[in-house]
């Protein structure tokens, strides 16, 4: 994390459906922008290098690595954190599911293993374990052994099929 | 037999609260990404701290210079000369400085700090500072730490040592048929919490030090500032954030941590926050002891064990820190769940010029137990019996002595847990079919076996010398909040806290809440560590709930009140008396006998058991090993959250998987090389087999509502029972772990005939 080169500049984005400018080098990562100047705190630091996918959010519905994204490609672009998942006070049907099969224990890796999960369920409706498994690998845990995401993830997907 | 499985969607049982899964208290924050961790906080004012680092392993500080290109006027610097107090992170033995002063003793060693309002700036500052060293030659491995031809702590670079003997050992080798000895080794594990070590500390020259961090223990901070700052009880508040996963790394070090982010604040007179990214904390902070254990065990011809010898061997580092409590834990599980007849086990822990080694959930016993059941495996293998069979026949049973000449008196039943772990399994079935078919084709399948316990709460005498104190407070809206210094880092204590008080006072669960823990609100309930918060804690919390609504009924509360009633009863107290605070402080159950200096009686008020069987396949075009089923059985007492039990257990296995198969350190004159996730690594959920979970209750007398610790005991079975797993499924054996790819490779290309006796066979006298 060497000082950002180059000027600050005006970088406009949407974030959980809220237009959005900053002032930010334009090499800084986009992890420490939701952080530090959205106050975004749910994207959460755990390697700066890609491995672990803690910092994961939604970038035009693709999921990446917020440490490794420089916020210039931000501009234009439509960004969901776990702060904006859920509509209004309720909890995404994920949310649920992790609170209710213990999917979540020190919490660190929840809000982007969820953004993970969500990623999935997206594109993969009814997943299968072996798709679960592969959606999550890059995004690690070290507290459930990821037995109770699996189960979380594929309650969420039967409960969004269930009319 | 009642041996039940887990679902995630157990139905809350209308009764009891005790028993079912309710939503984990902090649940709702943790899955919105509303929790607050320390990286997540930012006071006014606030600047940033760093750490210089010593570049080698042991030398003298020569100079200290800076790069004239920096600005240094804009930093602040701290070195050893600002501090206040002594330069000792207090521990047990108070030998690591918090600032090296002269002398360093290991890579990364902390030797001045750097602070400055932009955080980018500071890397390169550090690169700034240069140390100019007088080099002394260091010790990296037990073996050079036991040979003493240099001596780099202490007299003998020997931290501290146990004996525990029972019986006469020497007589029992002329009854032996066979004598079995075995070597076995375990390398360092990195703890791997996805939250690094992190803390914000604040300076005030009236009120003192604050730090807030991520961490299991505030005492243990508030202890290690009082003596550095030199300052009264009250003026050091420690809070504790949320805390991103610890498993045992964030015991001890947060002390370190914290005195420098306290130094930094002191100085500037701003906040500091000091969060390490993460290639810093897995090259500064503490990992799992590496281990080496031999055995030498008599054995009759129909497979009893008669007695033996045990050298356990651990290596701590350049500091002492926690190693004799680590050292202890491995020694009183080094015999694992067997019963010896007679045994003399000499245990010991020695410095070498790395980081020092520090505490990671099982504490010494995944290191001692992992020879114990590769051990087993060696013994069955000369005696010509199957490993269940060996087992079964040494099992500690009711009314057995351990090692530590403890007797059981609780039901147990090893000989059950073993049956029905197989049976989950598979086992007998695989075992046949894998023999057949791995005549065949380059995949290579095999079942292993790791029968063990845990013991719950500090050792012996330690739970004494907590002398933990919980508090119950019954608030002026009726509800009531618990006040302990247990930390919540992902393993449940403030769920199952709350529930145990909740059952116990027939009240809702979410009527009890659980205060933040902050020194200056609650009080020392001991550290959070060692399997004891639900069972030493928990039946603390239960006490102190039931005096409080003896002291509602003493005024005048009915016996037979409803949760209203209840409620009604706290709120008018707390008008017209104030607060309503009763508390619990540990007593020691009578019958506790324990010797420290022989090492002899009362290990733990209780242990937890257990049989893992692991199913492994090898892939001989690789060498690579992965594990395909994975069954977990235990008796851990009651199951008071059966979902979070399940959780403690899967992670825990998980841990294991790693710690056998995949996570190695590499070192170079005591540095680690890996320090990343990216070469260091742990297990995906790609990764990993079906962890089947199963727990057996028999009834325990001593936790709340009959719970035994659980935490640790997953971390012990997974790795002996998957190195059983690879030696059947290729016929060498596997003695040393983790086991990688080319580990496989070369055990293979020594591939010699298998496990000759040590000794012949001889004749009974």
């Amino acid at each position: 994390m060497g000082k950002p080169s180059a000027q600050r500049r005006e970088i406009a984005f949407v974030v959980n459906g809220e237009p959005t400018t900053v002032t930010a080098f334009p090499m800084e990562r986009l992890l420490d922008v939701l952080r530090r100047d959205l106050g975004l705190t749910g994207a959460k630091e755990g390697c700066g290098e890609g491995e672990c996918g803690s910092c994961s959010v939604l970038m035009d519905g693709a999921l990446v690595n917020s440490c490794l994204v420089p916020v210039a490609q931000a501009a234009g672009v439509n960004i969901v954190t776990i702060e904006g998942l859920a509509a209004n006070s309720s909890l995404h049907v994920l949310q649920e599911t992790f609170l209710a099969y213990g999917a979540a224990q020190c919490g660190i890796c929840t809000p982007g293993m969820i953004l993970a999960a969500s990623h999935l369920l997206d594109k993969t409706p009814s997943p299968t374990l072996a798709n679960i498994r592969e959606a999550l690998a890059g995004n690690l845990c070290r507290c459930t052994g990821y037995m109770q995401i699996f189960r979380a993830v594929a309650e969420a997907a039967r409960r969004r099929a269930a009319p | 037999m009642p041996v039940k499985g887990v679902q995630g969607d157990d139905i809350l049982d209308q009764k009891h609260i005790v028993g079912t899964s309710v939503p984990r208290k902090e649940g709702r924050d943790k899955v919105t990404g509303r929790a607050r961790y320390v990286d997540d906080m930012v006071l006014p004012g606030m600047i940033y701290g760093a750490t210089v680092r010593s570049t080698i392993s042991r030398g003298r500080i020569k100079a200290i210079r800076f790069d004239p290109g920096i600005e240094w006027s804009e930093f602040v610097v701290v070195t050893a000369k600002d501090i206040p107090g002594k330069n000792r992170v207090a521990l047990i033995l108070d030998d690591q400085p918090c600032l090296a002063e002269d002398t360093v003793n290991h890579p990364e060693e902390p030797i001045l700090l750097l602070a400055h309002s932009n955080p980018h700036l500071l890397p390169k500052a550090v690169q700034g500072v240069s140390i100019e060293y007088e080099e002394l030659p260091a010790v990296y491995t037990i073996e050079e730490s036991e040979r003493q031809a240099e001596i780099i702590w202490g007299t003998d670079n020997t931290f501290k040592t146990y004996l525990v003997e029972k019986g006469d050992v020497d007589a029992v080798w002329d009854k032996a048929d066979y004598i079995v000895e075995g070597e076995y080794t375990t390398g360092a594990q990195e703890q791997l919490y996805i939250e690094n070590n992190g803390v914000i500390a604040k300076f005030d020259p009236a009120d003192g030090v604050t730090i807030w961090g991520s961490l299991q223990c505030p005492y243990y901070v508030h202890k290690a500032l009082l003596s550095l700052f030199n300052l009264p009880e009250e003026k050091v508040r420690v809070v504790q954030t949320e805390t991103g996963g610890a498993f045992g790394g964030k015991e001890e070090y947060p002390s370190m941590i914290a005195g420098h982010a306290a130094l930094l604040a002191m100085k500037s007179g701003r906040p500091v926050k000091i969060v390490y990214d993460r290639a810093e904390d897995m090259v500064a902070t503490t990992k799992r002891h590496p281990s080496r254990t031999r055995h030498r065990t008599a054995v009759s011809k129909d497979g009893r064990i008669l007695g033996g010898e045990i050298d356990f061997t651990i290596d701590g580092g350049a500091y002492a820190t926690l190693s004799s409590v680590v050292l202890s834990r491995g020694t009183i599980h080094a015999g694992g769940p067997y019963n010896w007849p007679t045994v003399r086990i000499r245990a010991k822990a020695v410095a070498t010029n790395a980081p020092p080694q520090g505490a990671f959930r099982g504490f010494g016993a995944p290191q001692s137990l992992f020879a114990m059941e590769r051990h087993i495996e060696k013994i069955a293998k000369v005696v010509g019996l199957s490993s269940i069979e060996i087992r079964r026949r040494n099992f500690l049973e009711t009314g057995s002595s351990t090692t530590t000449e403890q007797t059981l008196r609780d039901p147990m039943n090893l000989g059950q847990l073993l049956d029905a772990a197989l049976e989950s399994a598979g086992y007998r079935e695989k075992k046949i079919r894998f023999a057949a078919e791995n005549k065949l084709g380059k995949r290579k399948r095999g079942m292993g076996i790791a029968a063990f316990l845990h013991g719950a709460g500090f050792t012996g005498s330690g739970e004494r010398y907590l002398n933990s104190l919980v508090g119950v407070e019954g608030r002026a809206d009726g509800s009531v909040c618990i006040l302990v210094s247990s930390t919540e880092f992902g393993q449940g204590t403030n769920t199952v806290l709350c529930q145990i008080v909740a059952e116990t006072l027939g009240l809702p669960y979410e009527h009890i809440a659980i205060a933040q823990p902050d020194t200056t609100v609650v009080p020392n309930s001991g550290p959070t560590v060692a399997s004891r918060t639900v069972m030493i804690v928990g039946k603390l919390v239960q006490s102190a709930a039931v005096g409080l609504r003896q002291t509602l009924m003493d005024g005048g509360l009915s016996p037979e009140h409803t949760p209203e009633q209840f409620q009604a009863a706290c709120r008018e107290y707390v008008e017209s008396h104030g607060p309503l605070r009763c508390y619990a402080r540990y007593q020691e159950p009578p019958g506790v006998h324990w010797d420290d200096q022989k090492y002899r009686g009362e290990a733990y008020a209780a242990f937890a058991w257990a049989v893992y069987v692991a199913e492994v396949s090898v892939d001989l075009t690789t060498y690579q090993v992965s594990v395909k089923d994975f069954v977990a059985l235990q008796e851990v007492g009651k199951v008071l959250h059966p979902v979070l039990a399940e959780g403690q257990i899967t992670g825990g296995v998980a841990q294991g998987i790693g710690f056998a198969l995949y996570e190695k350190v590499v070192w170079r004159n005591g540095r680690m090389l890996n320090g990343q996730m990216t070469n260091y690594i742990m297990p995906t959920s790609a990764d990993l087999p079906p962890i089947r979970v199963f727990f057996q209750e028999m009834g325990n007398v001593h936790g709340a509502f009959g719970a035994k610790g659980i935490g640790e005991l997953p971390m012990d079975g997974p790795a002996p029972a998957i190195a059983n797993a690879i030696e059947e499924a290729l016929g060498v054996p596997i003695d040393s772990i983790p086991v990688l790819p080319e580990d496989i490779f070369e055990a293979l290309a020594h591939d010699e005939p298998l496990a000759a006796p040590i000794s012949a066979p001889r004749t009974a006298l």
